[in-house]
């Protein structure tokens, strides 16, 4: 035994008397992960949490949550002598005084950035492979709820400095309180101490921005990955992969040094970001006055689509016995939001219905075998894409020389319009993705060998394809849709019928599908 | 021949195919060398970040090729910590890739489901201590105890009163009253008609007394434009046209969808626009909202001149500024 192994075995023999811990961790060292680049996306949301931990501490020694006025007396020269919040001129000495601060507060907005793009790109990754069927329901709503917060965390990052950008960024999120039937004046004077701005309402969003949310980040977090380790990772289907399995590479000493090793890559990737990539210069917005705007406000991307919304909606209000609601703010602003966030979360359990599977499922779905999941997945992105592109229709107009109203126009028709035909070219595209697939196992790979026949006819040589590709493409179950009957074996009318009519429509649409290969059709092709 | 439909088989696990690192020594030498330049890299990285933070001064700006004037200290401190930290990713997983195991190993699952004697070891327990508790049978300590917890919940709701004041009618109300001399923003001066030339617009506020500085939530409801136009140009009610003066008139800067400064100005075609959700006012016809998710016009502001000729508000607003709120009538 050499004198390290003596120091190791030491330390290890201290911990387990007084935890136990070698059992557990003899098992957990060697657990197994799948292997897939796609599995590498909620990492990159977790390690940019990690970054935002580090970075946002560093921020909060030198920011003052204040809206107490000063005069900036820094070296930025065009500010100085102006009125304005200590919080602004905090961040003004962060990007000015504070050596490497400009730096970690640039740091600190792209990780929140990345985050945001990591979260929504999982989300994807687990939507359109199936990973959130049973028995991954609860991490799929901790996910949307992790999802949400992270957007109102970003927001209230991003209204911490209280430059004029983001100040009307407030002034608009203290319009949607107060457009709040009964209620929205109670609680906007409560959220901002008065009338708006006044002096509250930035100590009190940092409060809830480094503590309250990043507390209920980590718990979440946390239950995310336990039920992660758990419940052990999905894989994708191939060779010597079942339901009952797991095929990866164990956590010691491989998948830890890979896994480690990301966070620095990620890490990295954003302080280079942070060094040559300028982002949120406040400095340029100046301090905030609510008389003042500056042209071209823009949200950050992950609140974009909302003020896409927000831009496109008809101007509606009801005045009814003295009263006001502002349909124009409550629907983009709180009602299509609630709806799509709801639907989002309730995903799994829809889908369940219309299939009727109660099974446990690890085994990940290509998105071209479940046409009508995949398709729904593009429509819905359709739409947010369609609200984003008009959260900047103002920016979209001066590039390319539109009339902001025809930009506008175009979001209004195009968010009813474009959803639908990207499910009909999704579901086509799938549907034809699966021919393809089967004409690949029965006939093989087309090589581009030409082939004279005797009689002068040219043929293009198939190369048949590995028995391991096969059973890839073949892998997966085809369920056939629900069968519901209208009555009863007495011939009685069931109950809830209109529900049935329409899970049974909708279970008919799911399980349209191309028939996979079997043995026998390569049987009867080997005939002919 | 049977009829019975015949899935394609699954091959199995294919067998392990060596690297050149696990094979041949040189190839392993050099990976080992590989990794250790990548931590080199990221050492030096750490070097370069500690050498920008003190010896390259705060105020050099150079030129640099896609990143325009870019200033020394923070690129050299930002790209030196980028090195560090990615190099250390990159040894990581390069030292994982070639030379850790990576044959693939199979652990087998277990379904979340507990056994079932387990789960009705489960219920009988709950049961037997829930009954031991008394739960089901002592319905007075239940009833109080729920009463007891709900009413405590509401504590919370009690103790956030104090969070602010209530509204009153304060969203209805501004500083502008009758006789307001209206004051240039910024510069805080009376102005005079003569002033503005036609076509002209002005950022106004209501004159300010008192050594305090105005307040950012006063401006918030006060903020108002003058736009001049030629009177002919005017498509307004004879009320709406005594709310001028001699081609100048003043409207509420805050806008009425979601309160943004109604900043934009086109003179040809006599339109104001709000930059954030881009409604659009027609100034002659005293604001109309004519696109944009506005639902209403902004408040015009009835203004005159004084006996020394400055401008002032005839009256207050006749409606509440901003954007909609429940008790807002119209």
């Amino acid at each position: 035994m050499t004198a390290r192994e003596r120091v190791a075995g030491t330390v290890a023999n201290y911990v387990d008397e007084r935890t136990g811990a070698a059992k557990w961790m003899k098992k957990n060292l060697t657990k197994v992960f799948p292997d897939h680049w796609s599995f590498l996306l909620g990492e990159i949301a977790l390690y940019s949490f990690v970054i935002l931990l580090l970075s946002g501490t560093f921020l909060t020694f030198w920011y003052d949550p204040s809206q107490r006025e000063v005069v900036y007396d820094g070296s930025y020269v065009p500010l100085q002598g102006l009125h304005m919040s200590a919080a602004y001129a905090s961040t003004l000495d962060i990007s000015f005084e504070i050596r490497g601060g400009l730096l970690m507060r640039q740091i600190h907005h792209w990780a929140a950035l990345i985050f945001m793009a990591a979260i929504v790109v999982h989300l994807m990754r687990v939507y359109f492979t199936g990973a959130f069927r049973k028995p991954r329901e609860f991490n799929w709503i901790i996910g949307v709820g992790l999802l949400t917060l992270g957007i109102v965390e970003g927001f209230l990052g991003y209204s911490l400095p209280d430059d004029l950008l983001s100040g009307t960024g407030i002034r608009i999120a203290e319009a949607i309180i107060q457009a709040l039937p009964v209620v929205g004046t109670y609680l906007a004077y409560f959220a901002f101490g008065g009338a708006f701005p006044g002096e509250a309402f930035i100590p009190r969003i940092f409060t809830v921005h480094i503590l309250l949310l990043p507390g209920i980040f980590l718990a979440l977090i946390t239950v995310h990955l336990m039920l992660v380790w758990y419940q052990k990772h999905t894989q994708w289907p191939g060779p010597g992969r079942t339901e009952k399995n797991v095929v990866g590479y164990p956590l010691m000493p491989a998948y830890m040094a890979k896994a480690g090793g990301f966070f620095f890559i990620v890490f990295g990737v954003t302080a280079f970001l942070g060094a040559v990539a300028s982002i949120n210069p406040i400095w340029l917005y100046g301090p905030y006055n609510p008389g003042q705007v500056s042209a071209g406000s823009q949200p950050d991307w992950y609140m974009g689509w909302l003020d896409g919304l927000v831009r496109m909606a008809p101007p509606l209000e009801s005045h009814i016995f003295g009263y006001t609601i502002p349909w124009n703010i409550l629907i983009p602003g709180l009602i299509v939001p609630g709806i799509l966030f709801t639907g989002l979360a309730l995903y799994p359990f829809i889908e369940s219905w219309i299939t009727g599977d109660k099974r446990e499922h690890h085994l990940l779905d290509r998105p071209r075998n479940v046409p009508n999941r995949t398709a729904l997945g593009a429509m819905s992105l359709t739409f947010m894409l369609v609200a984003l592109v008009n959260g900047g229709n103002d920016i979209i107009a001066t590039t390319f020389h539109l009339g902001i109203n025809q930009v506008m126009w175009f979001s209004r028709f195009a968010i009813f319009i474009l959803p639908p035909i990207a499910f009909a070219v999704t579901k086509r595209i799938c549907l034809s993705l699966q021919r393809a697939d089967r004409e690949l196992v029965l006939h093989g790979r087309e090589t581009g060998r030409l082939l004279m026949l005797p009689h002068g006819e040219f043929v293009e040589v198939h190369e048949p394809i590995s028995p391991e590709l096969a059973w890839k493409l073949t892998a997966h179950e085809q369920a056939p849709a629900l069968a519901l009957e209208d009555v009863d074996d007495r011939g009685v009318r069931r109950a809830g019928g209109l529900k049935n009519k329409l899970r049974k429509r909708i279970s008919q649409a799911n399980a349209e599908t191309i028939a996979k290969p079997t043995l026998n059709d390569l049987k009867e092709i080997e005939h002919h | 021949m049977s009829n019975e439909i015949e899935a394609i088989k699954d091959p199995g696990l294919p067998a392990h195919v060596h690297r050149k690192s696990d094979t041949d020594p040189v190839a392993e030498k050099r990976a080992e060398r590989q990794v250790a330049i990548l931590f080199l890299i990221s050492a030096l990285g750490t070097l370069l970040f500690i050498f920008a933070y003190y010896f390259i001064p705060e105020d050099v700006f150079f030129f640099f090729p896609v990143l325009g004037n870019t200033n020394a200290h923070q690129l050299f401190l930002g790209l030196g910590l980028a090195m560090a930290l990615f190099f250390i990713g990159a040894a990581a997983i390069h030292w994982a890739k070639t030379l850790m195991p990576d044959e693939e190993v199979i652990a087998m699952r277990h379904t979340m489901r507990s056994a079932d004697e387990d789960r009705d070891a489960l219920v009988a327990t709950v049961k037997e201590r829930a009954g031991a508790a008394g739960l089901g049978r002592r319905s007075l300590i239940k009833r109080s105890m729920g009463l007891s917890l709900g009413l405590i919940g509401l504590s919370p709701l009690v103790l956030l009163r104090d969070l602010g004041p209530l509204p009153g009618d304060d969203l209805t109300k501004t500083s502008w009253k009758a006789g307001t001399r209206l004051v240039t923003d910024p510069g805080d001066r009376p102005i005079r008609p003569e002033d503005l030339e036609v076509g002209a617009v002005a950022q106004v506020l209501p004159q300010h007394f008192g050594e305090e500085r105005r307040l950012l939530s006063d401006i918030a409801k006060d903020a108002v434009l003058l736009i001049r136009l030629r009177p002919e140009e005017f498509q307004l009610s004879p009320e709406r046209l005594s709310w001028t003066y001699d081609g100048i008139i003043a409207f509420s800067k805050i806008c009425s969808h979601m309160g943004c400064a109604v900043a934009l100005y086109e003179q040809t075609t006599k339109h104001l626009l709000c930059p954030c959700h881009q409604s659009t006012f027609d100034v002659p016809r005293a604001a109309k909202v004519i696109f944009g998710p506005s639902a209403r016009a902004l408040p015009q502001l009835a203004i005159t001149v004084d006996s020394e000729g400055y401008l002032i508000a005839q009256k207050p607003f006749s409606e509440p500024v901003g954007p909609s709120f429940w008790e807002r009538s119209t």
